[in-house]
């Protein structure tokens, strides 16, 4: 090539052998799963069936699929790792930097008034309710958990647990005693922070995949307890009837006192939303501030640090069992603000919303934004969460492929596509560099390469 | 106030037992305030068992580890302090710590006394800054109340930091690395990384600092600018210094006492001269008993 990067030679025998082996593989994973299915017949026996030409035309795709792998993408792969890496990034890029964050801002503040005015009121509330509010918790999740994760390198997989306390802590305070919403935001926060800080006590002993088996079964623990005790949260029923928040004390009702009548407006369920969507976008900033914040603080240092070498920071003075519990305790609370807006914006709220599935999903936003990334974490939720909210749209789909095809079925290969793409093309995520918190004369950023991704 | 050649660090019987390896046996010895003691031996003595010792890594299974900050008359006070079940004394002026006693992060914290490690621990991902930033930790997180009034930005944290990053900006400039202060530490060359390390160390505020092998890698001339920087830490900042090293170059020229083990035990004691002319010594380097020591010799031409 002309910049004297050597072109990449394709091994045509080797491509051919790598094919016939994925298919190979293929054939031996779905043989099982797609070759046979068992079918009830009409006397009600169940009966095994073949579906052979579906299996063989799945594995012919798998094997081409490897073919044009290694024929076009590898060599593109390989070319990109050859090329020098002290690249001065086009001129675009710097601006598109500088631009993108008060750009993105100033989206979101006016993305409901955007949706309205394309939409009118009946339209915009699924698209405000969906994709702005479902995202949005998202995003406060992701960035909350990229404390813990990408921050302190503590591999947390029961995330969800503390969410589950906010929620919980908001349902059941808010029906017995009749608290506000905000007097309860900060208290579910306090109490999911206190059970973050009650876990960490132990397990924080534990480091790497140790640390993440024992917050997984906690994150199981506390799912189990919502079920079982039944007196209290009403188990597999959940808890309906969760007082929704007020606009400073106004309900958001068609009575005369309501929050339509007040303003001179006719009543909507819009309104509701919209304020519901702006607390969210409040909260969710509020963690991104404290969170910008913290990293130049000492304490946010020494979470990096800790993530970079524990025992030099021992070395250095750091009280590492304290460091790590703030860390802990500061994701568990943000994670408990957003339970508890979950909680009230939902009105109902079972344990059926606190599956792993959810913490796994919430932490793939985090390794797929890039860990310690808050930008990235943002893009990464408004991905995988509106990418699943968008197969809810996909009706015409039906057209193609028959009443019975669901698109909604298919969000866990979303999921699994989105992964291995990020993982091939960007193994540290969307954005890898870490920004330095400090600097004397110039801000550069750190290569992924350099950044640890700590041990627990 | 303190006075040179008061003692500083006194280490008595030290014995650690790795079930049944004895890694350093019945080791007493003491490091004087102002002074460079060095720690030397084959590989596998022991040096670095007393390393970790000394900074909290291991608890010792037998032995006695007191620093003195300040008046030595408090060590005085060591018997009733070690009698008391207590870490140490902190007074206006002065204090007396037992290291055996503490954790590892408070020797550092509360004894003052820095390390650094064999293989370098720089934070590889964070700027060279940063990493002396994240020295200034315990001091800085006072000035930030904890955190409480750092986040809400008020302007005694921001005076603080801003005389952390002089300090930091003080020892760049003292190892010569403050053109390096925006890169990451772990994109210098393996020669800055050890003066990095040593400059971290020197910016948690020690009274005592331990060197693990700081010439390791070195070459002749970054092992003389070492030797430079560690005698300008010891004159200039007071700064005492304990010293594992197997370049005899940097040993001999630069410290004040030397301290040899062999198998755990200590076989020498003293001046860098009197070390060196040591029959014991020299049958430990060269690894033959010390009948044989005159034959060998004649063999290698010395």
């Amino acid at each position: 090539m002309a910049d004297g990067v050597e072109k990449v030679r394709i091994d045509t025998a080797g491509a051919l052998r790598d094919a016939a082996i994925t298919a190979l593989l293929a054939f031996g994973l779905f043989l099982p799963l797609i070759g046979f299915q068992t079918v009830t017949n009409i006397r009600n026996e169940l009966v095994l069936t073949t579906r052979w030409p579906l299996l063989f035309s799945i594995v012919a795709i798998v094997g081409v699929a490897r073919l044009a792998y290694s024929f076009f993408f590898a060599p593109w792969l390989a070319q990109r790792r050859l090329r020098p890496v002290a690249v001065t990034p086009p001129a675009w890029r710097g601006f598109v930097g500088k631009w993108f964050v008060p750009f993105a801002i100033g989206f979101v503040i006016v993305y409901p008034a955007i949706v309205i005015a394309s939409l009118g009121f009946g339209g915009a509330l699924k698209w405000v309710d969906n994709f702005g509010i479902q995202i949005l918790i998202y995003v406060m999740l992701g960035w909350g958990l990229n404390i813990v994760v990408g921050l302190a390198g503590l591999l947390d997989l029961g995330y969800v647990a503390f969410y589950a306390v906010g929620a919980y802590a908001y349902a059941l305070l808010a029906k017995e005693f009749g608290f506000s919403f905000w007097i309860l935001l900060p208290l579910a926060g306090v109490m999911s922070s206190f059970w973050g800080i009650l876990l960490g006590f132990p397990v924080l002993r534990l480091r790497g995949d140790y640390l993440a088996i024992v917050t997984l079964a906690f994150g199981e623990i506390i799912r189990i307890v919502l079920v079982n005790w039944v007196d209290l949260t009403n188990g597999y029923a959940g808890i309906s009837g969760i007082p929704r928040p007020s606009f400073f004390g106004i309900p958001f009702n068609a009575d005369d006192d309501g929050f339509a009548a007040t303003f001179g407006l006719a009543f909507s369920p819009i309104y509701r939303t919209i304020f519901l969507y702006y607390l969210i976008l409040a909260l969710a900033f509020l963690t991104a501030f404290v969170t910008v914040r913290l990293r130049r603080l000492p304490v946010g240092r020494a979470w990096e640090a800790l993530r970079e070498d524990e025992i030099a920071c021992r070395s250095l003075g750091i009280n590492t069992t304290n460091t790590k519990l703030t860390a802990f305790g500061m994701g568990a609370m943000f994670a408990g603000f957003a339970g508890s807006f979950f909680a009230a914006r939902q009105g109902f709220i079972s344990p059926e919303s606190f599956t792993f599935l959810e913490s796994a999903t919430i932490l793939s936003i985090v390794v797929l934004g890039g860990m310690g990334s808050q930008i990235g974490v943002a893009i990464a939720a408004i991905v995988m969460i509106g990418g699943t909210e968008i197969m809810r749209e996909l009706d015409f789909l039906k057209q193609i492929f028959g009443e019975s095809f669901d698109p909604t079925q298919y969000r866990m290969l979303l999921f699994g596509f989105a992964m291995v793409i990020i993982m091939v093309l960007r193994p540290r995520g969307l954005v890898s560099t870490r920004d330095p918190s400090v600097f004397l004369k110039e801000r550069k950023a750190i290569s992924a390469d350099l950044v640890k991704e700590g041990h627990g | 106030m303190t006075i040179a050649g008061d003692i500083l660090l006194r280490v008595e019987h030290l014995t650690m037992r790795f079930g049944g390896l004895v890694a350093v046996d019945d080791l007493s010895f003491e490091a004087r305030q102002g002074e460079i003691t060095a720690l030397i031996g084959p590989n596998g003595a022991g040096k670095t068992t007393v390393f970790n010792c000394i900074t909290g890594f291991y608890k010792p299974s037998e032995g006695r580890i007191g620093l003195c900050h300040g008046d030595a008359a408090i060590w005085s006070e060591l018997d009733a302090l070690t009698e008391s079940g207590q870490r140490g004394i902190s007074r206006p002026d002065g204090g007396l710590y037992l290291l055996e006693r503490m954790p590892d992060y408070l020797v550092t914290q509360q004894a003052r006394v820095a390390r650094t490690f064999q293989n370098i621990r720089l934070f590889p991902g964070m700027t060279v800054l940063e990493n002396l930033l994240v020295a200034q930790h315990n001091s800085l997180m006072l000035a930030s109340g904890y955190t409480l009034l750092g986040i809400f930005g008020f302007p005694s944290y921001r005076r603080a930091e801003r005389a952390s990053i002089e300090k930091a900006r003080d020892w760049l400039n003292r190892v010569g690395l403050i053109h390096r202060a925006d890169d990451p530490a772990g994109d210098l060359p393996y020669g800055d990384q050890r003066r990095l390390e040593i400059a971290r160390a020197m910016c948690t505020n020690p009274v005592l600092l331990c060197l693990d092998e700081p010439a390791a890698g070195l070459n002749p001339r970054e092992s003389a600018q070492l030797n430079e920087l560690l005698l300008s830490i010891g004159n200039e900042n007071g700064i005492s210094i304990l010293l594992i090293e197997h370049d005899m170059s940097v040993v001999m020229e630069i410290s004040d006492h030397v301290i040899v083990l062999d198998y755990g035990v200590k076989i020498s004691d003293g001046a860098p001269d009197e070390v060196r002319n040591d029959p014991k010594v020299i049958a430990a380097y060269l690894g033959v008993p010390d009948d044989e020591v005159e034959k060998v010799e004649a063999e290698v031409g010395l």
